[in-house]
């Protein structure tokens, strides 16, 4: 054993066991902090907060005070603050690792973007303050309509929807004032969307009041074409389809689809969730689309952070762009105004209405603002182009050891099926989890539903090769232990994290959704 | 491009090891007269991190602050002190760079804290259990009367006089689309208790907010007791929560859903979003099946440990599809994880002060205005936004008084639309006003009414 010269020890001395674990009195193990409740650490009359004194002055509460305990816990800013970094450390992150969870677009989270948003020129505004006096706020959402025209070569851009799913259901109830428009509310109730679809489309087509008919996908995992044809009729309101797709596939017969749905008198709504893969190789003008929202939290890269908040601007054609919602933006040689009610809208407006008390997700249009002109026309392209080639590389490095759902190349994301698990005894969801265990957050599971034990894999373009190199000796390594009969490193798995598996039937059968009262 | 890792090299080797010769091979399924062959023409090039940020901190500079004037606004958004620690927190990378906690395994910090918010909220609106957020409150009073209207099975609901107008558009557009029937009685002061004249029984759920739009204090007891003895439920919308430190919460006045927006605890202004949606409602199975959006919960792992999962999400788009309660997705994580931080550094006594202050400063900004010629303050009650009734049109009054540098509150007419209450400013305080801001408003006020 070596010693300093104080005799402290300097390195690992003899009576270590080869690895340390088993319980601590604790409960937490070195870096990893158990952290109680709010509840349980904070109490009634702790406060993080200090207060000036008070004018003193008649109350005018009517009668109303409330009386009683509330019931909220507080914290002084240290104890706080430990409460919540301690918890931060048990989440998984981009930050942290690949996260390659298919159809989410987990891409790094530029902090340009995080500070320009927070500038008060954009933060500090009130929604209602006069026009004259946030124009700088007004002249963002020009530039980024501007942007979002330009990479889909689309006519307008209604800003205000709040994140993907409402804007789906933005795009559709324009679809639905134009099926009305033309008197055909009555009869047009019908939407096609393909089986593969994330479950957001035939939720948002039923909140319109549209019935849903599932289109089956081919033996490619396209849309079949034939049953296509067969379900198209006059009461068809529109298609809802991805593209790229769920599979990670591009809908190579997307012209003829569109073709076919307005030849049928109806509308091509695109769910534009996998934007990321066309950036700059493709405009959805050009594909024949009506609608389609931007979630500019998966391409345009303003932060998950843990469920949003997200944004879901949507574009339109010269087809349903009169019947976009209040409030919308007006440009007028550098002067920007917005247009909040009805009576306001020039005369070809039919606005369907309003979807949000204010104007949409200020913060979410500066950072994705600020992403676009940080990639630029040219960097744009560019990520999309090294999406799909990240994307192509990990098929290409995995298709022997696990098992693609289609041949041939993807988009963005790489489908595989649980295959090659069979007769392993684990499961696609024991396969997630023992990535749990090398560090990795998993892919999506069991999404897209057209394929068995689905794995969907989306690596982004702002991962390095290297990193793609390890992630995949790592899959391809699991891979190998799963076919060599190792069950237990995935049935157990994961034994490294935070917690083990839980107990997901419990919680929903007798559901404790908050603290106990104190 | 400082985002990208691969470079040239990586690029040339990767196409080698997928067997392809250029990336466009990778693209061949897109139409080819519809494939673009280089960059999007009249957009720019890349651009440097300096050069993004001298742009976009130019257009900021184009705005007038609301902390760089005396600021009177409330509407529906209202502007307190954040505690510097929140914005600290809330952009810790395991915080910002998360996704939803679909695997509860590597998420119980975003799970907990979830727990901890839906905690928080249920105490603070005096409901049983809220859920894990919505849009914002707009959209969550549009949710709750759709979630009224499947609990009792009716298609009706009938909006109070004092509903925010935007808030009473965004519920028409929702419960239209679906078939329901939105009766939104005429925009009126002092007239919320009209909502029980005009209930039937296809009434799903009455809409009272308190405070209203204007201000005013509502007791929702006997609103609660009249939309029960029909067979309808009480959807209470409160936009300031603040207000829930010092007046009785919905659940206290028998509420059975409450939907609000909490962008007052732990978030900015931002122009109008990202902003927070409360939902919460009462314990009831019949309730809890009907509810939109998340739920975390409390479970034990295999080892027996306590921890969180997301929950009964059996509701939901993604196992129900066009069966679902909602097709919401993405909500508004991180804006939660602000409200709760700043929900627990305040505490009981912290939020009953912040309550005290807002309040203590609306009396005083009132009295100010009160005192000027040809001002009347309208409200009997209020918390911390109130109407005044200015002997001009309050849209060119507030015109005037930003060109002074005041933003001195909301002309009625730019929520409701011109016609009825031009003359009418809905202002509010917070504790973020000083003596000196509402001396300088009223000040300014009384000039540029002569």
């Amino acid at each position: 054993m070596s010693m300093n010269k104080t005799g402290r020890p300097t390195t690992p001395h003899g009576d270590y066991a080869p690895q340390s674990g088993g319980e601590t009195f604790s409960g937490s193990r070195g870096l990893a902090q158990q952290e109680p409740l709010l509840s349980e650490v904070g109490a009634l009359d702790k406060c993080g907060v200090d207060f000036a004194p008070l004018p003193d002055v008649t109350p005018r509460l009517g009668g109303m005070e409330r009386t009683g305990e509330i019931g909220l816990p507080g914290l002084s800013e240290p104890e706080a603050l430990r409460h919540y970094v301690r918890l931060s450390q048990r989440n998984f992150a981009i930050d942290l690792g690949l996260y390659p969870l298919g159809s989410c677009t987990m891409k790094h989270n530029p902090r340009l973007n995080e500070k320009l948003a927070r500038l008060p020129g954009f933060a500090d505004l009130h929604p209602l303050q006069p026009q004259s006096t946030v124009q700088g706020a007004l002249a963002v959402m020009d530039a980024l309509s501007h942007w979002l025209k330009a990479i889909t070569g689309m006519d307008a851009v209604a800003l205000s929807p709040k994140a993907g799913a409402h804007g789906e259901w933005c795009g559709m109830m324009c679809i639905r004032a134009a099926i009305e428009a033309r008197g055909e509310l009555e009869t047009r109730k019908r939407v096609l969307v393909p089986e593969s679809a994330h479950g957001t489309n035939p939720a948002t087509a039923a909140e319109c009041g549209f019935t849903i008919d599932q289109l089956p996908a081919d033996a490619s995992g396209r849309v079949d074409m034939d049953i296509l044809r067969q379900k198209l009729g006059p009461d068809v309101a529109a298609i809802m389809l991805t593209n790229p797709n769920t599979c990670g596939l591009f809908e190579r017969d997307i012209r003829a689809i569109a073709d076919l749905v307005h030849e049928a008198g109806g509308y091509f709504y695109c769910d534009g969730a996998n934007l990321n893969a066309i950036m700059g190789k493709t405009r959805v003008r050009d594909l024949g689309v009506d609608a389609m929202h931007i979630n500019l939290h998966k391409t345009f890269s303003t932060p998950h952070g843990g469920g949003g908040p997200g944004a879901g601007p949507v574009v339109l054609s010269n087809r349903l762009k009169d019947f976009a919602p209040l409030p919308y933006l007006c440009a007028d040689d550098e002067r920007w105004s917005l247009v909040e009610h009805d009576a306001d809208t020039k005369e070809e407006a039919r606005p369907f209405g309003r979807m949000s008390a204010f104007h949409g997700q200020m913060g979410m249009f500066v950072r994705a603002l600020a992403y676009m002109m940080s990639h630029g026309a040219d960097g744009l392209r560019q990520a999309s182009e090294d999406a799909v080639l990240n994307a192509n590389y990990l098929l290409a490095r995995l298709k022997d050891e696990l098992s693609p759902a289609f041949d041939g190349v993807c988009m963005h994301e790489a489908l595989f099926t649980d295959a090659f698990l069979k007769d392993t005894g684990v499961t696609t969801l024991d396969f997630a989890k023992a990535m749990i265990d090398e560090g990795y957050h998993p892919m999506t599971m069991y999404f897209p539903l057209v394929v068995h034990g689905a794995m969907l894999i989306e690596p982004t373009e702002t991962e390095s090769k290297e990193s793609l190199d390890r992630f995949a000796d790592t899959l391809i390594a699991l891979a190998k232990a799963a076919k060599a009969g190792d069950r237990a490193r995935f049935t157990n798995a994961p034994m490294l994290a935070p917690l083990r598996r839980l107990d997901e039937t419990r919680a929903a059968r007798s559901p404790v959704l908050g603290w106990e009262k104190a | 491009m400082r985002y990208l890792p691969l470079n040239d090299d990586d690029r040339a080797a990767m196409l080698a090891r997928i067997g392809v010769s250029s990336i466009d091979d990778l693209f061949v399924d897109i139409p080819p007269d519809a494939r673009l062959e280089k960059a999007i023409e009249g957009l720019p090039g890349h651009a440097t991190e300096m050069q993004v940020e001298r742009d976009l901190t130019a257009l900021a500079a184009r705005s007038l602050n609301a902390g760089d004037a005396p600021f009177f606004c409330g509407g529906g958004a209202y502007r307190h002190h954040v505690p510097a620690s929140v914005d600290h927190l809330i952009q810790r990378s395991e915080f910002l760079t998360a996704y939803t906690p679909y695997q509860p395994e590597i998420a119980q910090g975003t799970l907990q804290t979830l727990f901890e918010f839906q905690s928080q909220v249920a105490a603070l609106t005096g409901m049983d259990i809220a859920n894990a957020s919505l849009y914002d409150g707009s959209t969550a009073t549009a949710e709750a009367v759709r979630m009224a209207m499947r609990i009792t099975r009716r298609n009706g609901c009938v909006l109070a006089p004092g509903l925010h107008p935007h808030y009473s558009d965004t519920v028409r557009t929702a419960v239209h689309a679906g078939g329901g029937i939105v009766e939104a009685l005429t925009p009126a002061m002092g007239a919320d208790t009209k909502v029980v004249e005009v209930l039937d029984e296809n009434t799903a759920c009455i809409v009272v907010q308190n405070p209203n739009v204007f201000g005013e204090l509502v007791d929702l007891d006997p609103l609660a007791e009249a939309a029960h003895a029909a067979g309808a439920l009480l959807v209470a919308v409160t936009t300031e929560v603040v207000s829930l430190g010092l007046i009785k919460s919905p659940g206290q006045m028998g509420a059975d859903i409450v939907a609000a927006e909490g962008q007052s605890i732990g978030n900015g202004l931002n122009f109008g979003g990202p902003f927070v949606g409360l939902l919460a409602c009462r314990n009831d199975r019949k309730f809890i099946r009907q509810a939109p959006g998340r739920f975390a919960g409390e479970t034990v792992d295999a080892d027996g440990k306590r921890g969180f999962v997301l929950t009964l999400s059996t509701r939901e788009q993604h196992i129900r599809r066009e069966k679902a309660t909602s097709n919401i997705c993405t909500n508004s994580g991180l804006c939660t994880l602000a409200f709760t931080i700043h929900m627990a550094l305040l505490g009981e006594t912290g939020l009953r002060q912040l309550a005290k202050a807002n309040h203590a400063r609306a009396c005083q900004l009132a009295d100010q205005l009160a005192a000027i010629r040809g001002v009347e303050v309208v409200n009997d009650s209020f918390f911390n936004e109130f109407a005044v009734r200015l002997p001009m049109n309050a849209t060119k009054v507030v015109e005037k008084l930003s060109k002074k540098k005041i933003l001195g509150g909301i002309p009625a007419a730019r929520l409701f639309g011109p016609g009825g209450f031009d003359d009418v400013l809905i202002v509010a305080a917070t504790e973020t006003n000083t003596d000196e801001d509402i001396d300088a408003f009223a000040k300014t006020l009384r000039e540029a009414l002569q």
